[in-house]
């Protein structure tokens, strides 16, 4: 079947005896774990959610070991005929959606066992995500592109609503699933009508046919409009943010903490490697309408988190105002600009995850605790968690010395040096109004007595202050991307060190 | 450029003449002699039930219906298969084998969590023995009754 795709999409024709496996060995590593772990729930019933986790994180660790082993690839830059690249790339991003995978396995452990929800299908759902993520980092094709954008949403949707009994999560898990759909649709009419005006669905194949082409361009323009909605709606982009802040609060947290981070930086990836390789060409035609999109992203996100009395509503906005930014180091579309992106998605992730594992560790079980008022005063209960949570906070309100404030002079100077200086400004202001909500946790947390209401407190947070209650592997998943948070902000040159060869994109 | 698509306007247009035409010719011409068996709605002879209203939909459906879809697109990649296995080789029969062994695992995943099973057995007669109560011998079954009705129904139609 590979073949024939292959033929049908201009890549090279396959000889049978040359297919390549090994820049997929990570994905088939990933996805032969979770069906070992579906089959070991099904064959052996009685609970054994210890030996579900530490399954899937060795075979996270294996996946990781055989994606850095990629990282010295000297093989042809794309395999499985022009299906999927194999550059230092896609090592970079597997490397990351990797890392939030085991920390999301770490918090899940803990959120599943609390909650009295371990069902064996957690973790295999888990995995094929994070194997469609990974998939999608190295896709050289469009169809492929679909195909892992497909994986890693429908085993979300699955673990969106995973609390099925908890309203919210199936509410959440139903409107998930209807708008992802749509954008999937979206999607499939960009790849169909970028088919119509060159003949491929390939990467490179799109770029080539697109530099010499001659006379009206509209199809192609439809295409890369097309491709960027749906790209828009899996990145939460205004408009197409509207799924994000039902889904990620309706979601269990430990869920709402991997998607935010793993959906993003699989679809920025994609986003990138489409649009700053394939529509190259045609870039002064898609740099407005992206151009839009970031500004709005970055403003209306910030805007309407200040609004919000829900701490994972808030969050989920949040997350949309850093598409945004991120969507400024896309719009400059130079190599610095990818350098940037790049950056900003390797420090996000650590940031969102950690903070909504804050979450979620403060929240109790059945998700109570969710409100702003329930963060008062946090620093006096349990005083590493408060300091954790802030040092997130920081990082993800920009500023110094952690790494969001790194990230966000990246992407700005980005965007200046390619000439956006408006976009950077947009930015800068809308970072300035964003500041306001994380300083608002953090003075809840340090600065105000807690909220007492009739002797209910512990019962309502569900959170008592012994440091035991917050549980060693949770702690763990919030403390190493608060620590990550602050090396990267530190010594940044370690990650602009690796980016040199990692952001140049091959295909 | 769009003059390409002027013949598949020409079909749709000729496609939509066609339904409203015919369903308008039958309208007109057809004999009006109107029964209530006749506006009935048609269900291969099965007595009509409205279905949402009488009673529930068992959910164990749509779990039957999700595992014949999945083993239907295997038998659909299984026949073109089939046909091009000499022109596939080696290689179209591994890759075929792996995808047998996908699905195998998926049917091995549905049976041990009881996927298969339409209702634990002790359960449904429990189940059963509390709702329904045979039919006397002695009532005249018309071709839609049931062997077995509701107690309420038996009871009602014994006064």
């Amino acid at each position: 079947m590979l073949s024939v795709l292959g033929q049908v999409s201009g890549g090279p024709a396959v000889a049978h005896g040359k297919l390549l496996f090994r820049p997929i060995g990570p994905e088939l590593i990933l996805v032969g774990v979770a069906l070992a772990v579906m089959l070991l729930d099904a064959g052996y019933p009685e609970r054994h959610h210890a030996t579900l986790a530490l399954l899937s994180l060795a075979g996270l660790a294996a996946a990781a070991a055989y994606s850095l082993s990629l990282w010295s690839w000297t093989g042809p830059t794309t395999v499985l005929g022009g299906m999927v690249a194999a550059d230092r790339f896609t090592v970079f991003f597997r490397l990351v959606i990797l890392g939030v995978a085991a920390l999301a396995v770490l918090l899940s452990y803990q959120y599943l066992e609390r909650a009295d929800e371990v069902r064996g299908e957690y973790y295999p759902l888990l995995l094929f995500a994070t194997a469609g993520m990974t998939l999608i980092t190295a896709a050289a094709d469009l169809i492929v592109v679909f195909l892992a954008l497909e994986v890693l949403s429908l085993s979300l949707y699955l673990l969106t609503g995973f609390s099925f009994r908890r309203l919210a999560s199936a509410e959440a898990s139903m409107k998930y699933f209807l708008l992802g759909a749509f954008s999937s649709a979206f999607f499939l009419y960009g790849i169909a009508l970028a088919y119509g005006a060159t003949g491929t669905t390939n990467l490179a194949g799109i770029a080539h046919g697109l530099t010499g082409q001659v006379g009206p361009l509209s199809l192609a323009l439809a295409a890369s409009g097309l491709l960027a909605v749906g790209f828009g709606f899996k990145v939460a982009a205004v408009p197409f943010h509207m799924w994000a802040p039902d889904a990620y609060q309706g979601a269990p947290t430990c869920v709402t903490a991997f998607m935010s981070a793993g959906t993003k930086v699989a679809a920025f990836a994609a986003f990138l490697r489409v649009f700053d390789v394939a529509f190259s060409p045609l870039i002064w035609d898609w740099k407005p309408f992206v151009w839009i999109l970031a500004a709005l992203t970055m403003v209306v996100g910030s805007v309407l988190a200040i609004a919000q009395s829900d701490v994972k509503r808030m969050l989920a906005y949040s997350s949309v105002a850093h598409a945004g930014f991120i969507l400024v180091g896309v719009t400059a579309a130079s190599h610095a600009g990818i350098q940037a992106a790049m950056f900003y998605l390797a420090v996000y992730p650590a940031m969102i995850l950690g903070a909504f594992g804050v979450v979620m560790v403060v929240s109790g079980r059945g998700e109570r605790g969710l409100t702003l008022s329930s963060y008062a005063g946090l620093a006096r209960r349990s005083p590493l968690v408060a300091a954790v949570l802030a040092l997130l906070l920081l990082s993800l309100a920009g500023i110094p010395p952690t790494a969001g404030f790194i990230a966000k002079v990246a992407v700005f100077t980005a965007a200046i040096q390619s000439g956006h200086w408006p976009l950077a400004l947009v930015g800068v202001l809308a970072s300035v109004v964003a500041a306001f909500f994380y300083l608002r946790v953090i003075v809840l947390m340090y600065m105000q007595e807690p909220v007492i209401a009739g002797g209910q407190r512990e019962a309502e947070t569900g959170f008592d202050a012994e440091p035991g209650a917050v549980g060693s592997l949770g702690f763990v998943a919030i403390a190493v991307p608060a620590l990550l948070t602050l090396i990267f902000g530190v010594f940044p040159g370690i990650l602009f060190g690796v980016l040199k060869s990692a952001s140049i994109i091959r295909f | 450029m769009t003059t390409g698509y002027v013949p598949i306007l020409i079909l749709a247009a000729m496609a939509g003449a066609f339904a409203v035409l015919s369903l308008a010719a039958s309208a007109l011409l057809r004999p009006k002699h109107p029964l209530p068996a006749k506006s009935a709605p048609y269900e291969c002879g099965i007595e009509p039930i409205r279905l949402p209203q009488s009673e529930r939909f068992p959910v164990k459906f749509y779990v039957v219906a999700m595992l014949f879809i999945i083993f239907d697109i295997e038998t659909i990649f299984l026949f073109p298969w089939a046909v091009a296995f000499r022109s596939l080789g080696l290689f179209g029969l591994v890759e075929m084998i792996v995808f047998i062994g996908l699905v195998f695992v998926a049917y091995v995943y549905v049976w041990q969590k009881g996927g298969l099973e339409w209702e634990k057995p002790e359960q449904a007669r429990r189940e059963l023995s509390a709702r329904f109560v045979p039919l006397p011998p002695s009532v005249e079954r018309s071709p839609g009754d049931r062997i077995t009705r509701e107690p309420a129904a038996v009871e009602s139609g014994a006064g």
